[in-house]
């Protein structure tokens, strides 16, 4: 198996890792941590095919992992603001007893 | 050439990492799991030659969103004691079918991987140079607008999370707290 198979293999069993923990917690804060992970695993995938790529010389995957680092930072910060402000409404972080917009 | 035994232990910590802080009952243990993970990815990072992201990834992740993650742990307390019911019970339906999702999604992306003849091609042996004057004259020639946009992106984001995580003033309720805000 070639380095570059190697790294996109990994990166797609942490993708499916934080898939299944995003679908399966009850916790919102750890459905946030499975999403974080899945996109870490794409970011893993812009570093690979940066160094096994054609033309590394551009820096295009680095720079694309840069700037996902800093969407995700944001995203991070908005998403448990928000989770707090849920937790203060309704004394829970539980998803599963978050029904209040249930049609 | 094949993987290297480098590439192999800091895969297999990344993934154990992340097994891990999706399956630990105590929230506390699943975000140290996660920093564990984010740590190995930036250790994969930096063994594939991506100094700049692999140190980034350690302080922005490591650094500060595991912290987050533990303050927010820290500020909405479960029942029982910062433990949560875990995984959905073992074989419910919604755990097995998110479970079940999952593996279809990695048997689908591996076949994809295993099938490719771009994964097939065996790269370039040596890193790609990618230091840090390249990556500083990148983002301020070739991917200048970005960076600003990123920046603007970053303090809208920053301002937001404020607003949504300070207190409500509820208005017309005469003493202006809820009780509950008070305590």
């Amino acid at each position: 198996m070639t380095p570059l198979a190697g790294c996109l293999l990994v990166s797609a069993l942490l993708f499916s890792i934080g898939l299944a923990g995003a679908l399966t917690r009850r916790n919102a804060i750890l459905v946030l941590a499975g999403i974080e992970l899945m996109l870490n695993a794409g970011n893993l995938n812009f570093i690979a095919f940066w160094r096994f790529g054609p033309h590394p010389e551009f820096l295009t995957g680095m720079m694309f992992v840069i700037f996902s680092i800093a969407v995700a930072a944001a995203e991070a910060a908005v998403g448990l603001a928000l989770i707090l402000a849920i937790y203060r409404h309704a004394h829970t972080s539980d998803v599963s007893e978050i029904t209040e917009m249930k049609g | 050439m094949g993987m290297t035994v480098s590439f192999l232990i800091l895969a297999i910590m990344t993934l154990a990492g992340g097994v891990a802080a999706m399956t630990l009952r105590r929230l506390v243990h699943c975000a140290l799991a996660l920093a564990v993970a984010f740590a190995g990815l930036a250790a994969l990072y930096l063994n594939l030659g991506a100094e700049f992201a692999g140190l980034a990834q350690l302080l922005v992740y490591v650094g500060a969103i595991a912290i987050l993650i533990v303050f927010a742990i820290l500020l909405t307390p479960t029942r029982a004691a910062g433990e949560e019911a875990g995984l959905q019970k073992a074989f419910s339906p919604a755990g097995l079918g998110g479970a079940l999702l999952a593996l279809a999604v990695f048997a689908v992306l591996a076949w994809a991987v295993v099938t490719s003849s771009v994964a097939r091609q065996p790269g370039a042996e040596a890193a790609p140079s990618a230091s840090m004057q390249e990556i500083g004259l990148a983002l301020m020639q070739r991917y200048v607008l970005p960076l600003e946009v990123i920046a603007l992106m970053l303090t809208a984001a920053m301002i937001g999370a404020v607003i949504l995580a300070m207190k409500e003033k509820r208005t017309g309720a005469g003493s202006g707290q809820s009780p509950e805000l008070r305590a």
